[in-house]
């Protein structure tokens, strides 16, 4: 932790009891951090946000157990004890200007502080210079995945295309994001390291994260967009600066050929069908743009916008019929024969 | 119906004659008494009946939702039932439910409290009413005709805001759209009809001597909500219009692919939005200072402030909108603007809680349902208001909002805050409208088991939102922190149905067993507990006259009248 305000013990204690929630959790690896608390915060926006937040709790907290005594002391006080002691009726008192007074501006008082957080924090957040060397990351949301786009230096042209994951160095300062949609209202929300931003159709976005550690966070679509909302899953990588720049490589590079038979079968399979219509293959034919590019698939930690771990029985699965795992999912079941199924798995699997 | 005059109406003599099958009491004769009813009490008691009718529907499919996310990766419902059914609960609660609840009471209440004989305008409520009750019908006939031509969708299922573009025909094939946008056109002319008759009621038949300055509180706040109603509906059949445009006429206000806006879909939903949250929660004010006044036996603390306060709240309400789009990107400058407006409604708000509580200082409070029931509102809409000051600092926003964080704190409103004075005014006003107390026995169940499932359900949706749970997801994966949460979420929802449960069967089984309440049940003081109970169609057999804003009082102490103080 970088810095140590009330909020550290207060987010720590909801870790723990988020912690004491998630006893046999799924995930076994420590570098995945699935538990998305926002009050333990490892990005720069999110510190800023979880230390205001943090202010505002506190002062809250205060006005309940102040306000709650007030409550609790009146009603037992001044309860009725029986028929015998209502007979008499208590003395009417129609108010007075100066205890409205005081809770008036009381209120006003602590409005204003709260004021002065808020806006201070919104500056920060939002006004944040970001560097023009900033790595920069662009985003399009889809029913129901994300097109992920590392643009060149120029900041416009794009370097090459994944989906779903966000590889990010850490350590090098601000990464900027680019937020757009191809069709309805997403919301791209990965709690540790930034509040979320609506992803809005024929409308442009930016949001920014700068992660203070490695590991894998988990945000999801946090705007209502149709039938899978659910499972438009986002993972944000942040590596060392080299594994960063190992990953980038491969990245750049166009799919490898397939040796073995059964994946040339597979691939014959995935050009004869009408997969390359949706689905694009650096260095083969495949252009699509409406599914996710698969040029580097199986370095991808999930399927499906994070609907399943990525592995070779998942992907049989979602080959057969993608309905199975994500039912209501944009992709057809194309009808293929056991056989091809499992030339065409064999194929992706070389996608590496 | 009276005409106001001296004369007392004869009972021998029959107006209507009677046809074969119609005599009194025979079904039919109580349906065509319902149908062509321009009595304002009828019509508040069937505006309740009708909102309880679709609340309980509304609150079976919450519980499917609970069901559903009990556990990770459940299959009880698939995500397109799942999409519909949050989408259908959240429409009817607010539109079917919440809304014609708080008319209900408004058409029961206000002309007995202002001592008038009924509504400005009878025909008119009842055509209010009547356009309600159709809305909702409407709502749910889309469950059969939705699908239309196209064999898809059902029931809506674009989430009770609609954002565009979700709301295209290229998003949203079918009727069903069309189904949530016709109901709630329909309703919200209603709406609007019942608040300009509400609004006309209150300025042109106040009894004689009763200035704005002695109109109970209740009446005063349900002016205040009128006028938001008529202010904030406008703006939503505006933009529902433009919809229709959108998906049958080639227009593009929303229409995203062809150069127009989501984000004007936005503005419009909440500026009609947010003034709606005022208007269900502003009626749940009016309940508290007419019962808690009564129950702690002292007049209300400060009366002209709480008149102020509710017209502040009214008027700060029309500049908050955009806090529901803090996520939208709009500029630094946007943002802290709606920030610091949003927070501004803290004051007349914590006004008001203060001056309950004083209210009750020194009195003696006799802790009847009703006040339970009070009580419960002012500790529940306390932690309402402070949820509601988190999300109103716009970063804490950027997390909190549309997650599960957001889902308690306006349940915690809805519920905690509007329904518990909802509950509490039926169990005030009852014996009123029936004659007969509500069972006490009954009554305690309902308070307590009600009280501990709700904050049983709703509670750990603050901490599920603080862990990054997102709202309006049929499903999650195990390993995130969310499982116990949700389990508990959905224990809850047991205790809640229970509660409800000793609620309507207490409705049924009092309204023929109940203990004889009598005219004034409660020792109270405005207008409506000096007539008979329940109250003649005409009301009062000659009209009031009041010198203070406690006529009752003054009668049940000429040695000490409120109007020597006043």
């Amino acid at each position: 932790m970088r810095r140590r305000g009330p909020g550290v013990r207060l987010g720590k204690f909801a870790a723990a009891l988020a912690l004491l929630a998630s006893a046999g959790t799924a995930f076994a690896d420590e570098q995945l951090r699935p538990i998305a608390n926002i009050f333990e915060p490892l990005s720069k926006p999110a510190q800023m946000i979880s230390d205001a937040s943090v202010v505002v709790l506190i002062i809250c907290a205060a006005i309940f157990l102040i306000v709650t005594g007030m409550l609790v002391y009146v009603t037992v006080k001044f309860r009725s004890r029986g028929p015998a002691d209502d007979r008499k009726e208590p003395p009417q008192i129609y108010g007075s200007s100066q205890i409205e007074l005081a809770w008036t501006v009381v209120p006003i008082l602590i409005t204003v502080v709260l004021i002065l957080v808020t806006t201070r924090t919104i500056g920060e957040i939002q006004d944040h210079k970001i560097p023009k060397s900033a790595l920069h990351v662009r985003v399009v949301g889809h029913q129901w995945w994300w097109e992920v786009h590392y643009t060149k230096a120029d900041g416009t042209t794009s370097d090459f295309t994944t989906a779903n994951e966000i590889h990010v160095p850490v350590g090098v300062g601000p990464i900027e994001i680019t937020l757009q949609s191809a069709d309805v209202i997403h919301s791209f929300w990965v709690p540790q390291l930034n509040g979320k931003t609506d992803v809005i159709p024929n409308w442009t976005n930016h949001t920014w994260i700068e992660p203070r550690t490695t590991g894998t966070y988990f945000g999801n679509c946090a705007e209502y967009c149709g039938t899978q909302h659910a499972n438009m899953l986002l993972r944000v990588i942040a590596q060392t600066p080299e594994d960063f720049a190992k990953w980038e490589a491969l990245q750049r590079t166009p799919a490898p050929a397939p040796v073995a038979a059964d994946a040339v079968g597979g691939k014959q399979v995935f050009f004869a069908n009408s997969c390359v219509n949706c689905h694009r293959i650096d260095g083969t034919p495949a252009m699509g743009v409406f599914g996710p590019d698969l040029t580097h698939l199986m370095a991808r930690q999930t399927l499906g916008a994070g609907v399943a771990t990525l592995n070779q029985e998942n992907l049989h699965s979602w080959i057969r019929d993608p309905q199975v795992l994500k039912p209501g999912c944009l992709m057809p079941n194309m009808q293929l024969t056991d056989k091809e199924v499992d030339q065409v798995v064999a194929y992706l699997m070389t996608l590496n | 119906m009276a005409n106001g005059s001296t004369t007392v109406p004869n009972e021998d003599i029959e107006i209507t004659p009677v046809r074969p099958g119609q005599e009194k009491g025979s079904l039919t004769a109580v349906i065509q008494d319902l149908v062509f009813t321009v009595d304002h009490k009828k019509l508040g008691l069937m505006y309740i009946g009708s909102g309880l009718l679709f609340f309980v529907v509304a609150g079976l499919m919450a519980a499917a939702i609970r069901i559903q996310l009990a556990v990770p990766n459940n299959h009880f419902l698939d995500p397109d039932m799942f999409n519909r059914f949050f989408t259908m609960h959240g429409t009817a609660m607010v539109f079917i439910v919440g809304m014609p609840i708080i008319f209900g009471f408004a058409n029961y209440l206000v002309p007995l409290m202002v001592g008038a004989r009924d509504m400005a305008y009878p025909r008119l409520n009842a055509f209010g009413f009547w356009m309600f009750f159709f809305s909702g019908i409407l709502l749910y006939l889309s469950y059969f005709a939705g699908p239309g031509l196209y064999n898809a969708g059902s029931a809506p299922d674009v989430g009770w805001f609609a954002y565009s573009p979700l709301t295209s025909r290229a998003f949203s094939r079918g009727h069903s759209a069309d189904y949530w946008t016709l109901a709630l056109l329909s309703g919200g002319i209603g709406s609007i009809a019942t608040a300009i008759n509400l609004i006309v009621t209150t300025i042109s038949l106040r009894c004689k001597g009763m200035t704005l300055g002695r109109m109970p509180l209740f009446v005063w706040t349900y002016l205040v909500v009128s006028f938001l109603v008529v202010i904030a509906m406008p703006p939503l059949s505006a933009c529902q219009i433009m919809l229709l445009l959108d998906r049958y006429l080639g227009a593009s206000f929303f229409d995203t692919q062809n150069g127009g806006s989501a984000i004007l879909w936005q503005h419009f939903f909440w500026i009609f939005g947010h003034p709606e949250v005022y208007i269900l929660i502003l009626p749940g004010f009016a309940i508290m200072n007419e019962v808690v006044p009564v129950l702690s036996r002292k007049p209300i603390f400060g009366y002209p402030i709480m008149v102020a306060a509710n017209v502040m709240i009214a008027f700060i309400s029309l500049g908050v909108w955009a806090h529901h789009m803090f996520t939208v990107g709009m500029t630094s400058i946007g943002n802290a603007f709606f920030a610091i407006t949003t927070m501004l409604v803290a004051v007349p708000t914590g006004i008001k809680i203060f001056n309950w509580i004083g209210t009750m200082y020194g009195g003696k409070i006799r802790l009847e349902l009703p006040m339970l029931f009070c009580i419960g509102f002012l500790f529940q809409f306390l932690i309402a208001g402070l949820t509601g000051i988190m999300l109103a600092v716009a970063p804490f926003d950027w997390q909190l909002s549309d997650s599960y964080f957001v889902v308690a704190h306006f349940h915690y409103v809805l519920i905690g805050g509007l329904l518990y004075t909802l509950f509490g005014g039926i169990y005030f006003w009852y014996p009123k409208a029936f004659g007969r107390m509500l069972s006490n026995k009954l009554g305690h169940i309902h308070f307590w088991f009600f009280t501990f499932g709700f904050h049983l359900t709703f509670f750990p949706q603050h901490i599920s939102g603080f862990l990054g749970m997102p709202r309006r997801i049929y499903t999650y994966a195990a390993g995130r922190g969310w499982e116990t949460w949700n389990m508990l979420s959905s224990i809850g929802v047991i205790f809640q149905a229970i509660g409800i449960l000793a609620f309507v069967i207490n409705l049924i089984y009092s309204y023929r067993k109940g203990r004889i309440a009598g005219d004034d049940p409660w020792d109270a003081w405005t207008l409506e507990w000096a007539t008979t109970s329940p109250p003649a169609e005409y009301n009062f057999e000659h009209l009031p006259v009041v010198r203070s804003r406690r006529p009752l009082w003054d009668l049940k102490h000429p040695d000490d009248p409120d109007w020597k103080y006043e």
